[in-house]
C-alpha cells in the first residue's frame, strides 16, 4: 500500500533522504535536488534505472554510492529497456507468490540518454505499456562529456559542438519536441516540471508512480559549467525558466493538457537568456534576429500549450 | 517417462525454454532463430508456459531487458542470431562483467556484409571474447540437453556467468531430428530454483549495480571474472555427468570420435562434426587413423582436454568456419595452435576455413581435408590457410610446396 507522504516542506525537512551527500555532482548542480524531491515524493519503494550520463558517474565511483534504494546502471540508451526487464521479473515473480510489496519502477537519464541515444528504447517500453516512469533530467547538452549539442539543446544556443563563431550563431535548429514524441505514444500521464516547484515537481511524481502504465516527466536541470552560471544560480535559473513560459509547468493526463503554475505575467525571455554565459552571443546586436527567432518559438508553444490546455478544459466542461 | 519427439533445432530450443520455464524471456526475431520466438509466444499464449514474455523493439533492448530482468532476480532466457548478437553486443559485455546468468540459444549466422542469412560461426565468434561461456551444438537433441545444462552452469556459484548455446542456422535449426524429450518436472528439478544474489528486488536491502568502476578496482573485477570463467571448465564437466547419469546422455567439454589412436584429426565444431564423423568412418574401413576432435565449449577453452587428446596425432586439420581477417586462420586455428605450442607438440598443422555464408560441406569435402593431412603428416604442414570448396581454388586450397 502507498506510504503517505505529505508534500510538507516542514515534514519533509525530517525524512531520510534517499540520495546520501558526499556525490561529485558539480556544486550547484540541479540534478542533486531533483533526485532527492523524487525520492522524497515516493508513495512507494522504488527501484531505479539510471542511463549512463552525470548523476551515474557522479553517484556511483566503486566503491562508493549516493543511492539508499536499489539502482542499476547497464549503459546509455536503454534505461527504458533495463527498467522493462525489472518491471517485468516484478510481475513474474509477484504472480509465482515470491514477492509482495508494492514496488514502483523509474528510469532517468539525461537529455542524451533520452532525446537522442536512449529514444528508441524509451518508445518500446512505452509501447509495451510498462508500468514504470521515465524521468529526463533535461540541461540541453552532452553535459557529462563537456557541453556538446543533444537534439534537445536550444536554438541559437553554444555548446561545444556548435559553438558560436564568424559564420556561426550556435545551434541553428530547435529542440526536438519531445514531450509531443511521448505524448504521442497515448500514455496516461505526461509532465514537466522544474526542481524551482519543488511542490509541483512532487505531486507530478507521485501522480505518474499512482499511474497504471508508462509515465513520463521532462525537467529543467540548470547545469553550471554548462550554462555558464554561478553555483548559486542553478534553482534561480530553473525558476526564471518558467516564469519567461520557457518552461511552462504543465501535465497531460490522459491526453488532457493542464497548464499546472499559471503565470500572472509572463517575463521578457532576455530574463532567461542573461545571466547564462551559453547565450551571451544572442545578445550582440549581429544576432538581434536570432534572439527574435527564438523568442517567436517560445511564444509559438506557450500560445499552443494554452490553446490545448483550454481545449482540453472545454472537453472536460 | 521420456518421450520421443520430432523437433527442429528451434524447435528443440523452444521445448527446453518451456520445461526451464524461466522468469522472463526477451527476445527479437531474426532469421534463422525466428521460429523458437515464434514458438515460445504460442506456448505463452497457450498458457502452456508461465515465463513473462517480452516482445522487444531491437536486440539491444533485448539484452538490455534481459539484464535488468536478471540483476532484478529473475531467471531470464534469450535467443538470436548473427545481425542481432552483433546489435547486442555492447550489453554482452555488462552481462557479463555484471555476473549475469543469462542463458541465450544463438542459431548460427553469417555478418554483414555481404548480407546472407545462413549458417557459419562468424556471429558468435565475434562475440568470443566478452565473457560469456559458449557452447556449440552438433544437432537439435544436443541443443535441447545443452540448453537445460546451460541454466545450472551460468547459475553456479563458482560461476556465474552468461551462456551461450549456439548451433548452426539452418543445418541444424531447420533440420528434424527425432529426439528424446524429459518429463517437465525432470527438468524442473534438474535446473532447481533460481537463487539470485543481491537482486535489486529485494528493496529492504537496497544494493547499487553497474557503477562506475575506475582504475582502483575495475582491474580485480575484471580478473574475478575471469576466475569464474576458469571455473566453468570444471562446472560444464560436472553438470554434464549428472545430466547423462540422470538421463542417459553424456557430453564434455570435448567430444572425441575415434580420436585416441589416431593419426590424422580434424578439430571442429558444430554440425559439421557429423559429417567429418561419417567420413572417418569410411576412412577407418580403408585402415586410415582417422578421427574428429569437436569442440563443444569453446569459453572458457578447453585447453587441457584438447591438448590431451591430439598427443599422439601426427596431422592436425584446424577447421573454422569463421574468418578472423588475422591473415593466418580463424579462431579454433589460432586458440588450438597455442594450446600445443605450450605442451611442445608439434604435429603438421592444416588450417582449414570453410562453409562460410552457408556453403554446404559434404563427406568428399572432408575427404580432401584427410586426404591433405595424409600428405601432411608426411611433408609437414606449412600452416598455410586452405579455403574448403572454394571457387576458382584447385581442390579448395594451395596445396603444400
Amino acid at each position: 500500500m502507498a506510504i503517505a507522504r505529505p508534500v510538507n516542506l516542514k515534514k519533509l525537512s525530517d525524512e531520510a533522504w534517499g540520495f546520501a551527500g558526499g556525490h561529485r555532482l558539480c556544486s550547484g548542480c540541479a540534478i542533486a535536488p531533483i533526485i532527492k524531491e523524487i525520492l522524497l515524493a515516493a508513495q512507494y519503494p522504488v527501484v531505479l534505472a539510471n542511463a549512463t550520463g552525470c548523476l551515474e558517474v557522479a553517484s556511483t565511483i566503486y566503491p562508493y554510492t549516493s543511492w539508499r534504494v536499489p539502482w542499476i546502471h547497464t549503459a546509455f540508451e536503454n534505461a527504458a529497456a533495463t527498467i522493462s526487464g525489472v518491471e517485468t521479473v516484478y510481475r513474474a515473480l509477484k504472480e509465482a507468490g515470491k514477492i509482495d510489496k508494492e514496488i514502483r519502477f523509474i528510469a532517468i537519464g539525461g537529455d542524451g540518454g533520452t532525446f537522442d541515444i536512449g529514444l528508441q528504447s524509451l518508445s518500446g517500453a512505452i509501447e509495451r505499456w510498462h508500468n514504470f516512469t521515465y524521468i529526463c533530467y533535461d540541461n540541453e547538452a552532452y553535459m557529462n562529456t563537456g557541453m556538446q549539442r543533444s537534439s534537445g539543446s536550444t536554438y541559437g544556443s553554444w555548446t561545444t559542438t556548435t559553438p558560436a563563431g564568424k559564420r556561426s550563431f550556435g545551434k541553428s535548429r530547435p529542440a526536438k519536441p519531445l514531450m509531443d514524441i511521448v505524448v504521442a505514444h497515448g500514455l496516461p500521464y505526461a509532465a514537466q516540471a522544474s526542481p524551482a516547484y519543488w511542490r509541483d515537481l512532487m505531486t507530478k511524481v507521485q501522480k505518474a508512480l499512482d499511474t497504471e502504465g508508462p509515465s513520463f516527466i521532462l525537467i529543467i536541470q540548470p547545469c553550471i559549467p554548462g550554462w555558464k552560471i554561478e553555483p548559486n544560480q542553478g534553482i534561480e535559473m530553473a525558476r526564471v525558466a518558467v516564469e519567461t513560459a520557457y518552461w511552462p509547468l504543465y501535465e497531460v493526463v490522459e491526453g488532457r493538457y493542464r497548464v499546472t503554475v499559471k503565470l500572472k505575467e509572463k517575463k521578457p525571455l532576455v530574463e532567461w537568456l542573461k545571466p547564462q554565459g551559453r547565450f551571451k552571443h544572442l545578445l550582440t546586436p549581429e544576432n538581434k534576429s536570432v534572439l527574435e527567432e527564438l523568442e517567436r518559438q517560445v511564444d509559438e508553444k506557450w500560445e499552443r500549450l494554452q490553446r490545448l490546455a483550454s481545449e482540453s478544459a472545454g472537453e472536460a466542461a | 517417462m521420456a518421450t520421443r519427439v520430432a523437433l527442429t533445432g528451434n524447435g528443440a530450443c523452444a521445448e527446453a525454454m518451456r520445461q526451464i520455464e524461466p522468469d522472463m524471456v526477451a527476445a527479437y526475431p531474426i532469421t534463422p532463430q525466428t521460429e523458437v520466438v515464434e514458438e515460445f509466444s504460442q506456448m505463452v499464449a497457450d498458457g502452456r508456459v508461465r515465463t513473462q514474455f517480452v516482445p522487444v523493439e531491437s536486440e539491444h533492448s533485448a539484452m538490455s531487458v534481459c539484464v535488468g530482468g536478471a540483476a532484478a532476480g529473475g531467471r531470464v532466457m534469450t535467443t538470436t542470431a548473427s545481425q542481432g548478437l552483433a546489435y547486442m553486443w555492447e550489453m554482452l559485455g555488462v552481462a557479463s562483467g555484471l555476473r549475469l546468468p543469462i542463458v541465450m540459444g544463438v542459431a548460427n549466422r553469417a555478418v554483414s556484409a555481404p548480407i546472407n542469412i545462413h549458417g557459419d560461426h562468424s556471429d558468435t565468434m565475434g562475440a568470443r571474447d566478452t565473457g560469456w561461456i559458449q557452447l556449440y551444438c552438433e544437432n537439435p537433441q544436443e541443443i535441447y540437453d545443452t540448453l537445460i545444462q546451460a541454466v545450472r552452469i551460468g547459475e553456479h556459484p563458482d560461476v556465474k556467468l552468461p551462456v551461450m548455446v549456439c548451433y548452426d542456422g539452418f543445418t541444424v535449426s531447420h533440420s528434424l531430428m527425432d529426439l528424446e524429450i524429459l518429463e517437465d518436472r525432470d527438468v524442473r528439478e534438474f535446473v532447481g530454483e533460481y537463487e539470485p544474489v543481491h537482486p535489486l528486488l529485494d528493496v529492504d536491502n537496497p544494493v547499487s549495480w553497474g557503477g562506475l568502476d575506475l582504475y582502483d578496482y575495475y582491474f580485480e573485477h575484471k580478473r574475478q571474472q575471469v576466475e569464474g570463467l576458469k571455473n566453468a571448465l570444471e562446472i560444464v564437466d560436472e553438470v554434464a555427468r549428472e545430466f547423462g547419469e540422470r538421463f542417459g546422455r553424456t557430453y564434455g567439454t570435448v567430444d572425441k570420435y575415434r580420436v585416441d589412436d589416431a593419426d590424422l584429426v580434424a578439430v571442429i565444431l558444430g554440425s559439421t562434426a557429423s559429417t567429418a564423423e561419417y567420413e572417418v568412418d569410411i576412412l577407418r574401413s580403408k585402415g586410415v587413423a582417422a578421427g574428429v576432435l569437436r569442440i563443444r565449449c569453446f569459453r572458457p577453452f578447453p585447453k587441457d582436454d584438447l591438448v590431451g587428446a591430439l598427443t599422439s596425432a601426427k596431422a592436425v586439420a584446424l577447421m573454422d568456419r569463421a574468418e578472423s581477417f588475422s591473415g593466418w586462420g580463424g579462431p579454433v586455428s589460432i586458440e588450438v595452435r597455442a594450446g600445443l605450442y605450450d605442451k611442445g607438440l608439434r604435429p603438421a598443422f592444416l588450417p582449414v576455413v570453410y562453409g562460410l555464408g552457408g556453403r554446404d560441406v559434404t563427406a568428399l569435402h572432408i575427404a580432401e581435408v584427410f586426404e591433405v593431412l595424409s600428405e601432411s603428416a608426411e611433408e609437414g604442414g606449412t600452416g598455410e590457410v586452405a579455403y574448403l570448396g572454394l571457387r576458382g581454388e584447385e581442390r579448395g586450397y594451395r596445396k603444400a610446396g
